[in-house]
């Protein structure tokens, strides 16, 4: 009962915070970074179960993103398809490929799979700078169109937030469910030892491939998302840092944390806003933090933080122990 | 018959200095089981360093070379203390960030020194290029091709015969092991950190001549040099040595005879490949599991 009315507070008080950002945000730039949130929430959520749940890591998954970002683009503008006709097509093909990459790939471990998955992502990332005919090159593809449902258009900054923000939601619930049943429990198995699930009756291979899909299909998501959103891309959206940006928003938040990777998304988000004031220095303050957070919380923020918060706790009124 | 030469000549050029950068590469990984995605930024370091004292102060060559090893090689003893040493967890996905960050890190400091700009330097000494079967070879390929493989040997000379080699190559197989036997072992991971940062500043510094040097010039080339050490088997010397040879010649192959587009594809086609074929490189054991 307990954990029921948690739950149910947390996605209130979620429902809640989008709400009053999207009435109460006047100003287009920062609408702009709140959607921009968003579409890395869902880039983290997708890695998140993938890294955080079933313990693999991925550093090719910019590939995925720009799956959904280029099928979308090319199918709505050379094709002249719907939109809404493209997102199956954009979510299948960045499935295909997950499928057919991981079936090899993920019978490796560790740095191995780090590699492999590496590998994977330079080789999408040089096609979509080289297939210039089709992907625009390194200049990048204009004119993709803006979303429209009947009379709502997405075109108008506020609308984008809320579509953007209910995908985010929907996929919040959907990680939710997963991770509540025996698949996600066969994950954390995984994750702990994958000799000890096999021994007990776990398809780790399987499991291992379905979650690879899955966030696959999520990047391809938020690539749809973030395509028709600024209606230009370009491949360096989608680069070798793009990869380790989205490991780091995974990390930095806390693994195997749906909050985390929330929290993961909007700082890194933020971040290279913030980090303007330091102009030229940029680079060296990114950097900075990057390590200093990971040599000092290497379980991510929101598990650090409450580790502090509960060491300072604990010194505070010892006569509890 | 002469672009086959060519080909191969270019191929051999960039093939030395991936086989030195993945021996950094290779050296580390025995040493702490570590990747250092920031290894590409010591080359960059090395050719900018070698730019300032040899292009800009004018010291002479040897001196400048010297004096670039050790800005190098501090460097790198500067990210093992500051920052992998520290971590008190190490999780490999944690070090992997914070390689990457110091990457970035990195990067940014050149940017802020060196500007923008690309710079070139000439030479090491200016001969003609060599003629041979009517292709041609310049000069400062005969350089490259001299200094990989005098590293090499070196290298290999230092973890045969002298105690300190043999001392690191205990503590790659087994860190408690040799330690229990009196090798300080903290000390070996740290040597092992600075000559693979030295290493990449070395490869940095003879590629300089021919190449154009800028802040970002590091990511490639370590992702590069790193494919290498894959090829070869990752923690094999001589492994990293024919992986680098392998992967120069084939993009050479692949630039001259398929199309250029594919050239910074190549390395990675060839790493899945060996990934999928047999996941421990040419030299390496065939076990996948090792982290």
């Amino acid at each position: 009962m307990k954990q029921f009315f948690r739950r149910t507070a947390s996605y209130t008080l979620f429902f809640l915070a989008v709400l009053t950002v999207g009435l109460l945000v006047e100003n287009p730039y920062y609408l702009q970074l709140f959607t921009f949130i968003g579409i890395n929430t869902l880039l983290a959520l997708g890695l998140n179960m993938l890294m955080g749940y079933a313990g693999q890591i991925s550093l090719g998954h910019a590939a995925f993103y720009g799956i959904g970002a280029y099928t979308t683009a090319i199918l709505t503008v050379h094709y002249s398809l719907s939109p809404w006709l493209s997102l199956p097509c954009a979510l299948g093909l960045a499935a295909a490929v997950a499928f057919v990459v991981g079936l090899p790939t993920l019978k490796l471990s560790g740095y191995y799979l780090g590699m492999g998955t590496l590998g994977f992502g330079m080789i999408g990332y040089i096609i979509f700078r080289e297939w210039s005919s089709l992907t625009g090159g390194s200049s990048g593809f204009v004119g993709i169109p803006p979303l429209e449902l009947g009379p709502v258009s997405f075109f108008s900054g506020r609308n984008y937030f809320f579509l953007v923000w209910a995908t985010v939601l929907l996929i919040i619930i959907l990680c939710r469910r997963l991770i509540k049943s025996r698949t996600g429990r066969a994950l954390r198995a995984i994750h702990d030892s994958e000799n000890a699930a096999r021994a007990v009756g776990v398809n780790t291979m399987h499991l291992k491939l379905q979650v690879f899909v899955f966030s696959a299909a999520v990047a391809a998501l938020a690539g749809f998302l973030y395509a028709h959103f600024i209606s230009f891309i370009s491949p360096g959206s989608f680069d070798f840092l793009a990869s380790v940006r989205m490991v780091t928003m995974v990390v930095i938040g806390g693994m195997a944390s749906i909050w985390g990777a929330l929290l993961g998304a909007a700082l890194l988000t933020l971040l290279p806003e913030w980090l303007h004031t330091f102009s030229e220095f940029e680079m060296i303050v990114y950097g900075l933090i990057m390590m200093v957070v990971m040599i000092f919380l290497p379980r991510g923020l929101t598990r650090g933080i409450l580790d502090i918060y509960e060491h300072a706790r604990k010194r505070t009124s010892p006569a509890e122990d | 018959m002469q672009a086959f030469l060519q080909y191969l000549f270019s191929g051999l050029t960039n093939g030395a200095i991936y086989a030195i950068i993945a021996i950094g590469f290779s050296m580390l990984y025995n040493a702490t089981e570590l990747i250092n995605f920031a290894h590409g930024e010591f080359v960059m370091l090395g050719a900018l360093t070698l730019v300032t004292f040899w292009g800009v102060f004018g010291l002479p060559l040897p001196v400048a070379f010297l004096l670039t090893i050790i800005a190098v090689s501090l460097v790198g003893l500067l990210l093992e203390r500051l920052a992998i040493r520290t971590v008190s967890r190490p999780h490999p996905i944690v070090l992997v960030i914070i390689t990457v960050g110091a990457s970035i890190f990195l990067r940014g400091v050149a940017m802020i020194v060196w500007g923008k700009d690309a710079r070139s330097l000439p030479p090491f000494i200016d001969l003609p290029p060599i003629q041979l079967g009517g292709a041609t070879f310049l000069a400062q390929s005969v350089w490259i091709l001299v200094i990989a493989l005098l590293l090499a040997v070196g290298i290999h000379l230092f973890y045969r015969k002298t105690l300190t080699g043999k001392a690191m190559q205990a503590t790659a197989i087994n860190k408690r092991a040799a330690w229990l036997t009196g090798i300080p072992s903290e000390r070996m991971v740290l040597l092992a950190f600075v000559m693979s940062a030295g290493l990449g500043g070395i490869a940095g510094m003879i590629i300089a001549p021919v190449t154009m040097c800028s802040y970002d010039m590091g990511t490639i080339l370590g992702l590069k040099g790193f494919c290498a050490a894959m090829l070869g088997g990752i923690g094999s010397l001589w492994g990293a040595v024919i992986g680098g040879f392998l992967l120069g010649i084939v993009e050479a192959m692949g630039v001259g005879f398929i199309s250029s587009a594919l050239k910074d594809a190549i390395a990675f086609i060839l790493l899945l490949l060996i990934l999928y074929i047999r996941p421990g490189g040419i030299f390496g054991a065939a076990s996948t599991q090792r982290f």
